[in-house]
Order: C-alpha cells, then sequence, then structure tokens
C-alpha cells in the first residue's frame, strides 16, 4: 500500500471503529434496559463482588463467586435466573464489540503512522493526541475491566468514545502529514506515550467517580430506586476505590510526562527544561490538583465526595488543558502547533 | 480552652487506629485557644503541618498558577508584554502592582510555594523520626477476636497443631511478610506485617519534592539564558557584550561565562513544497566548529532543534533563523557608506522580514532603509507587497528610503531594528496615490539610486542568520535526580500495600472421627485505602490449606505429632 493508502486506510478505520463503538454502547444499553424488568439482587451479595450480580459472573464465575453471591442465587426463582443469564449475553456481547472497535482503532492509529511521509508515530497533532488518546481510554477500560469487574462501565466508556471520536473527525481533523522540526524527537513518542496513558487512566477514573457520586448522593438522599440504573452498579464505596485505583495508576504517570520526559524535550527542542509555557503551566496545575486529591483522599472528612470532586476538577483541568489551551492560546502557547 | 493533644501526627494516630487510612489526623480546632506565645506559636505550627493545611496551600498553589498561563509573562516573552501593555494603558499599572506579568517569580505565589514547603518539612521530619521506629518494630501481637477485622476466615487443617503454626509462618515468609511465633500451649499465633515500604516510598517522595525545587531554584539563581542573532559565517565568543539579549539569575556573575567561542559554518533548512502545511519548515539544522577555550582544539557540532550543542556546562541551542539581505549604499558623494549583510526579523511563517538599513557614513547625509524583505515576492492590490513562500526563490527589498541626521550622536542607545525618524525625513512620492513616501523596490542585483541624487543602494544578496540561545543551568542534574526518585517513592507510596495478618493456631476441640484437626483463624488488615484485601486473604487461605511444611521452626514447643500426618 502506498502512503495515501494507509492514510485512506486510517480515516476508514476510525469511522468503522466508530460506528463499531455505537453498536456496543447500543449493546450495553440494551442490557440496562431489559434489567429494569429485574428485581435487583440484594445489596448483600452485590458488596462482595463489587459487581451487579447480572452484569458481572458468567456461569463459570459463578462457582468461585463469594458465598453471599451464590446464596442470593440460589434464593433467586429459575427462571429470573436464566432471563438474568440472557440479557447478560447483551453486556457480553457489548464487551466483544468493543474489542473489535478497539482492534480497528489500533489499526487506525498504525496506518496514520504508516501513512504519514515519513513515517512517524500517529501523535503529532491534536486529531492524532485525540486518536491515540481515545484509544488510550478503551485499551484502559478493556485491560482493567476483567481484574476490577468494570462491566457496568460499559455503557459510559463506549458513549464517551464515540462522542470524543466524532468530535474529533468533524472538529480537529487534518490530513496526514509530516511533523514540524520540533517534534522531530524521540521524546514525543515517550513523552505523549506517557501522557496518553496516563490520560486514559484519568478518564475512567472520572467516569467511575461521576457515577459514584451519583450513586452516593442517591443512597444517601434515599432516592435509589430499586431497578434503576445506579441500583445495578457496585456499591458505592466500590465504585471510590475503583476511581482512586485507576487515578493513583495514572498519577505516577503523569508526573513523567509533564515532569520528567517534558521537560527534557523542552530542553533539546526550545534551550529550556521549563518555560512556565500555558501547556506546561496547565500540566502542573493538573498535577497539583491530582495530588490535592491523593492527599483529600487520605485526609478524615474529606474522604469521599469531597476527593471525588477535587479528581473531577483535576480532570476538567486536564481536559482543558488538551483542547482549550490550543483554542484559547493558540500562537500563546510553544505547543500551539500541536492543533 | 484546652490546647489540641500534643504530639499527636497524622501517622501516630494511624498507628493506633485499626483499619482507618494511615492518616486521619484529629481535627484542629477552628480558632486559636488563648495561649501563651510559646503555645500559640506551637499552635500555629501544628496548624501549618496538619494535612489539611498542605491540602488547601496545594489548592492555593494550582490556583495561584493560573494567571501566568493568561497574562504574558516578562521573563517568557517580554515583547508580548509591552504589546499587552500598550493595548491595555489602564489596566497595566494594576497587574503590575500586582505582579501579574511575573506570576512565578511574585511575592505571593513565592510566599505558597514556601509556606508549602515549610509545611512539608515539617510534617515529613516528625513522620520520618516515626518511621524510623516502626520500620524496626515487631508486627503487634494477636488481637483478641480476630473475627472483628475486616477480613476473618477460620478453618480446619488436618495437622498437628505445632506443624499448623509451622506450616503459618513459613507461608507468611514467602508471602514476604515480616513474622512474629508466639507458640502457647496447644497451638499458638503469628502475627504478621508487610508493606514497611509504602511509608518510606511517601517520605521519600516528599522529600524529593524538596530536592527538585532546591535544583530548579539553583538554577534560577545561578544560571543565565543569553540569546544571540549571528549571521552564517561568522564568530560568536561567550562574553556580555556578545549577547543581544540576556537574562541572568540573581546571583549570576560574569565570571561564570564559559571561554566557549565558535564559528557558524553554514545553514540548512527545506521547506515542505506540498500538502496542506506547505511552507512549513521540515527541518533546519546549522553546522558550528567550536572550542571550549581559546586554545582548545577544534571541533564541529550539527546544530539542529532536538540537537543542541552541550559545550561543558554551557548548551547552544538553534532557536530560530531568517534572512540578512546584504546591500550596498552609497552616499551623495558616490563613496560606499555601507556593505554588507542586514539582519531582518522575520514577521510571519512565510518569513516576511522587517529590517532597518543605517547608513550613518552616508555623505552629505545620513541615509537610512525602512521596510521588508520579501523571500518569495507577490503583490497584490489589496495586500500590498507579500511574500508567498518561505524559501529566497524570488528575494525583493521593499523599502522606504530616508535622510537626515540618524540621532545617533545624542548618547541614548538605539535598537538596531528600530529607526528614530525624529530628524529624518522620507523622499515624496511621485503618484500620492501610493502614498505619502515613496518606496523603492529591489529584486536581486538590482541598483536604485536616490532622488536629488543622494545616493543609492543595491541589493547584491541574501545570507542567512540563526538565532543561538546560550544557555547554562546549573542543578538541572539535580532536579532530574528528584523527580525521577520522587516517582519512585511515589509508586512505593501508591502500590505497596501495608498489611498485618495474624494466624490463630488451636486445637480444635475433639473430633470423634479419626485423625487431629487443627482450627485456624486468619484475620487480615489493610492499613492503606483502596487494598483488595479479600483477594490477600483468600490467598493466604489457599495456602494456609495446601502448603506442606518440611521442618518446622525449632523454638515451636513440640507436641506429639502423628509424622504421617505432619507431612500429609
Ligand atoms: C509540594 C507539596 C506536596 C505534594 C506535591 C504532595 C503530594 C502527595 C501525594 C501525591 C501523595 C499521595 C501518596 C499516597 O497516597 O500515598 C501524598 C501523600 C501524603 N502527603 Fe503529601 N504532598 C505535598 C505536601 C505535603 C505536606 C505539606 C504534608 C503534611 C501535612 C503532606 C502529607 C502527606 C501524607 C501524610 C500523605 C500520606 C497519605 C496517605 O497515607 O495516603 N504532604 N502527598
Amino acid at each position: 500500500m502506498s502512503t495515501a493508502d494507509f492514510a485512506a486506510f486510517s480515516d476508514n478505520a476510525v469511522m468503522f471503529a466508530s460506528l463499531v463503538y455505537i453498536l456496543a454502547f447500543l449493546s450495553h444499553l440494551t442490557e440496562w434496559v431489559l434489567l429494569r424488568s429485574l428485581p435487583v439482587p440484594e445489596q448483600g451479595a452485590l458488596a462482595r463482588a463489587s459487581v451487579p450480580v447480572g452484569a458481572s459472573s458468567g456461569p463459570s464465575e459463578l462457582s468461585e463467586g463469594q458465598p453471599g453471591e451464590t446464596d442470593a442465587r440460589v434464593r433467586a426463582p429459575d427462571t429470573s435466573q436464566e432471563q438474568e443469564l440472557r440479557v447478560e449475553r447483551f453486556g457480553r456481547i457489548g464487551v466483544a464489540l468493543t474489542v473489535v472497535g478497539c482492534a480497528l482503532h489500533l489499526a487506525a492509529l498504525v496506518t496514520r503512522g504508516l501513512g504519514s511521509d515519513p513515517i512517524r508515530v500517529p501523535w503529532g497533532n491534536m486529531y492524532e493526541f485525540t486518536l491515540a488518546g481515545t484509544f488510550g481510554v478503551s485499551v484502559m477500560y478493556l485491560a482493567l475491566m476483567k481484574r476490577h469487574h468494570l462491566r457496568w462501565m460499559g455503557a459510559l466508556v463506549t458513549g464517551f468514545l464515540v462522542v470524543v471520536l466524532m468530535l474529533d473527525v468533524l472538529v480537529l481533523y487534518q490530513d496526514a502529514g509530516p511533523l514540524v522540526p520540533a517534534l522531530h524527537s524521540y521524546w514525543l513518542a515517550v513523552h505523549v506515550l506517557a501522557a496518553v496513558i496516563a490520560s486514559g487512566a484519568f478518564s475512567v477514573g472520572a467516569l467511575a467517580l461521576v457515577l459514584f457520586l451519583a450513586k452516593d448522593r442517591a443512597e444517601r438522599r434515599g432516592t435509589l430506586r430499586p431497578r434503576g440504573y445506579l441500583s445495578r452498579l457496585p456499591e458505592a464505596v466500590a465504585l471510590e476505590r475503583v476511581a482512586y485505583r485507576l487515578n493513583a495508576f495514572g498519577f505516577p504517570i503523569w508526573t513523567f510526562a509533564a515532569l520528567v520526559a517534558g521537560p527534557i524535550w523542552a530542553e533539546y527542542a526550545w534551550g529550556s527544561y521549563w518555560n512556565w509555557d500555558p501547556k506546561e503551566v496547565w500540566a502542573f496545575i493538573t498535577w497539583v490538583i491530582y495530588a490535592a486529591y491523593l492527599h483529600a483522599r487520605a485526609t478524615a472528612g474529606w474522604r469521599g465526595k469531597a476527593a471525588s470532586v477535587i479528581a473531577l476538577v483535576a480532570f476538567a483541568s486536564l481536559l482543558f488543558n488538551f483542547v482549550g489551551i490550543n483554542y484559547f492560546f493558540g500562537g500563546g502557547s510553544l505547543h500551539s502547533y500541536a492543533r | 480552652m484546652t490546647p489540641p493533644p500534643p504530639g499527636t501526627t497524622d501517622v501516630a494516630s494511624a498507628e493506633t487506629e485499626a483499619g482507618g487510612s494511615a492518616s486521619t489526623p484529629p481535627t484542629p480546632p477552628s480558632a486559636p485557644p488563648a495561649l501563651s506565645p510559646v503555645e500559640l506559636s506551637r499552635w500555629a505550627w501544628r496548624q501549618l503541618t496538619s494535612m489539611r493545611t498542605a491540602l488547601v496551600l496545594l489548592f492555593l498553589l494550582a490556583l495561584a498558577a493560573v494567571p501566568g498561563s493568561v497574562v504574558p509573562q516578562q521573563n517568557i516573552d517580554a515583547a508580548k508584554v509591552l504589546a499587552w501593555q500598550r493595548a491595555h494603558p489602564s489596566l497595566t499599572p494594576v497587574y503590575e502592582r500586582l505582579g501579574l506579568f511575573s506570576v512565578y517569580g511574585s511575592p505571593w505565589f513565592s510566599a505558597i510555594y514556601i509556606l508549602l514547603m515549610v509545611s512539608l518539612v515539617g510534617c515529613v521530619v516528625p513522620r520520618l523520626r516515626i518511621y524510623w521506629r516502626a520500620a524496626r518494630a515487631r508486627p503487634p501481637a494477636v488481637p483478641r477476636r480476630l473475627s472483628r477485622l475486616p477480613e476473618f476466615r477460620t478453618f480446619e487443617v488436618e495437622d498437628g497443631p505445632a506443624a499448623a503454626l509451622a506450616r503459618a509462618e513459613a507461608v507468611l515468609r514467602r508471602r514476604r511478610y515480616r513474622v512474629v511465633v508466639r507458640p502457647a500451649a496447644d497451638g499458638g499465633a503469628v502475627s504478621a506485617e508487610k508493606g514497611y515500604l509504602r511509608e518510606a516510598g511517601n517520605l521519600l517522595f516528599h522529600l524529593s519534592v524538596l530536592v527538585v525545587l532546591v535544583g530548579f531554584a539553583y538554577g534560577q539563581l545561578f544560571g543565565y539564558k543569553g540569546g544571540v542573532i549571528t549571521i552564517v559565517g561568522q564568530d560568536f565568543s561567550n562574553t556580555l557584550s556578545q549577547y543581544d539579549d540576556f537574562a541572568p539569575g540573581r546571583l549570576f556573575s560574569p565570571d561564570d561565562l564559559d571561554p566557549l567561542s565558535f564559528t557558524v559554518d553554514d545553514f540548512r533548512v527545506s521547506w515542505l513544497t506540498s500538502g496542506p502545511e506547505m511552507g512549513q519548515p521540515e527541518s533546519f539544522d546549522a553546522n558550528i566548529t567550536y572550542r571550549t577555550t581559546p586554545d582548545a582544539p577544534a571541533r564541529h557540532h550539527d546544530l539542529a532543534v532536538n540537537h543542541p550543542l552541550s559545550a561543558g556546562s554551557t548548551d547552544v541551542f538553534l532557536v530560530g533563523h531568517g534572512y540578512a539581505p546584504v546591500v550596498t549604499v552609497r552616499g551623495g558623494d558616490g563613496k560606499v557608506a555601507y556593505q554588507g549583510p542586514v539582519v531582518f526579523l522575520p514577521e510571519d511563517s512565510s518569513f516576511m522580514s522587517a529590517g532597518v538599513i543605517k547608513v550613518p557614513d552616508a555623505a552629505p547625509q545620513q541615509l537610512a532603509f525602512q521596510g521588508f524583505f520579501l523571500p518569495t515576492y507577490g503583490f497584490t492590490m489589496s495586500r500590498g507587497p507579500f511574500s508567498q513562500f518561505p524559501d529566497a526563490l524570488d528575494p525583493v527589498l521593499s523599502l522606504v528610503p530616508y535622510h537626515g541626521n540618524l540621532g545617533l550622536d545624542s548618547g541614548q542607545p538605539q535598537s538596531v531594528y528600530a529607526l528614530d525618524t525624529s530628524h529624518l525625513s522620507t523622499y515624496p512620492n511621485a503618484d500620492p496615490r501610493l502614498g505619502p513616501s515613496k518606496r523603492v523596490k529591489l529584486s536581486l542585483g538590482q541598483t536604485v539610486a536616490l532622488p536629488r541624487g543622494q545616493g543609492s543602494i543595491r541589493f547584491d544578496g541574501v545570507q542567512r542568520w540563526v538565532k543561538l540561545q546560550v544557555s547554562h543551568t546549573p542543578g538541572k542534574e539535580v532536579a532530574l535526580a528528584g523527580v525521577l526518585l520522587g516517582i519512585l517513592g511515589l509508586m512505593g507510596s501508591l502500590f505497596i500495600r501495608p498489611r498485618r495478618a495474624w494466624v490463630r493456631v488451636s486445637r480444635a476441640p475433639s473430633a470423634p472421627e479419626g485423625p487431629r484437626r487443627t482450627v485456624m483463624e486468619l484475620g487480615g488488615l489493610d492499613r492503606s485505602s483502596g487494598g483488595d484485601l479479600a483477594e490477600e486473604v483468600d490467598e493466604l487461605e489457599r495456602l494456609l490449606k495446601t502448603a506442606r511444611t518440611t521442618d518446622g521452626p525449632a523454638d515451636v514447643p513440640d507436641v506429639p505429632a502423628d509424622p504421617e500426618k505432619e507431612h500429609a
């Protein structure tokens, strides 16, 4: 294939990936809608496994489940259990589709790199950063789903991916092309890769925190509808813990991206390792707020809701740095080529 | 009123608290109690070093950093600050007083991070002391009721109590717990703890924040950063007078300048000639020959973006480039008054460049030219002259000639890029529709005579210049080492799970059917938040049920055991 073929293939792959993510989203949505007609198993059963019964454990996991969980199942009438399994299939289809979407997404990234002349890493402008960043979210979700039972996030994550990818294509699209000289460095690969991984973790963490806040609020106000989406989520505590672990995973990587790889590269490219350039300032702000979040989570009285709000503020500043700087500050930033 | 409990630090309180996070400090009272000055200052100190204050200061730091990304900063882009100040004359004095043009050096910004650092030291030093003791402590005794712990399992094994105890010890040691065995008649207990390095990592992280700051501050104080525009073929030697702009640290002395010198041998640039990014530079680099001391051997370096020169402790970076048209100017007397390249500064990405040619030696009247260099000439009625492409494909000079007095003898230093026109006049345009002042257009090799026989200017050729940044940033290795250590500590702090586990072994109440059985009780406690304790305890349970012990430790009291069962 020629360079132009690769570039064209990449564009198609982005579209296909988005379509598959849409299907995955619909599949997860179907699962939740159908589950509304089934009773929610006891919360006690959920607490242990940190998963809604219907949404997580396939038959194979059933036998290994916590005692409490098995009890709940045994007590449930047969018909309802069968129904749950049938409904659950939609969830599994959703995950399978997300895997397919993620593979297409990867193909889009790789061919984007091959479709640029000369061949390079596929993160040289805003369009590509967003493509890579959403891929990070997708991979992070899939990688952690099994271990941390995240399938209940499926609809949210795929919905997020679809919206961001669409915006990327509609607003930020640029033809594949060569890099500006400042980007000719292997630090581009290291710095952006680290930033993308950390952003992926922070994004999934933020999505989990939104759900935590919603569920926590409903629980405290007693407005949790017995058959609603929120009831199907793991307990608020478990949601919060998953989010914490994602953010804690992202934080050292962000530290490396923003405070090690970035400065080293900035020194090579611009002659000074820290310029207080708007992009750097906001990377620093983001870092400080995430540090504040980790502190808050360890401080009596701040844990839970307050800490979560801080983490969401940190995430907002991450997003602002990603998109806002290039639009509001334009040429005022050395990083403005990223547009 | 009573003073807050003395000596309670975050960690100390966590020591006594089961299951809580590693730090749940007592809520500090909101109003200062009426106390003696000594007590008051101790109270203030405790406030400053509390976790809540750290949190608030972190927030303030983030908030205080924001304006610097919105308002142009003096030490980053002085030209932009000037432009901003000119556009906002009434806001400028207010902003100036608030230090908004140099946020990161302003008193209030400094105050926040200095307070944060003081708080950090005040927080970390006592924790170091506590950690020093805690790290060598033995795992605590077994709680009376293990079933009260967050994770608890109880099960029976087919083993004698002694063997079971030995097995528990072996399993916990293999899982890298620090273990204390407390045998008792007919059983005993094992206390185990692991994850001591978490707090060490946390302390390392906080201390390395200080290291980074020290490294950064050292560079700011003793370093310097200078910019110089050098025409290709010219020399540079590292003395203050050679710099076009120079930003020294507060404690910099000119003796710190390394005796570096170099010549810019050539410069290459290639532009994208097609595609959507047409006109963007694809790459540019300069070959230089340098000596670290006047009598050191000459060495070569290919200077490019992302490929700076490090000569000793001095770094040289290629940060920009542009054109220097070469002109010959003759005065009214016909003599050559100036010949050579003149640096023009690029104004946009097409390298339309602005510049001034001053000719003080022209006689009888001094001459000057102000205008643009256009590397690839283009013209439309609406835009006037412009550059179509950044490469010098069809170079043209478009200049307004002046005559009169340049004002160079007034003693006032003048920028070479600006013209003081107060004692200069232009030539009137023959066609007033084209503007009041006469403008001359010169293509390569062309000569234009000035009106009234006052001289001529010839466009001889085009040279290039490079803008080099020479800097010396001591302490950056310290800062780098600090961040790397910090990340290491952070990973320890975030990913090491401090845990305690206890196993109690006792003989099962007489099991009637055959082999003797032993009851094992297993309890677990996570001393950080966010761990999956249940998984760990499950794994311990599995190991305790299946592990084989070949030899028990000697200090286990000998309980007569059936050898067959011992090794089953
Ligand atoms: C530049 C300022 C600071 C930064 C960037 C910072 C950053 C952090 C980070 C990222 C953590 C998370 C590590 C973890 O959860 O284990 C942490 C934990 C901690 N920090 Fe700081 N910190 C700063 C200042 C302070 C100060 C002034 C104090 C003292 C009041 C402090 C006390 C603590 C404590 C006790 C923990 C442990 C929390 C836990 O056990 O989870 N920090 N800090």
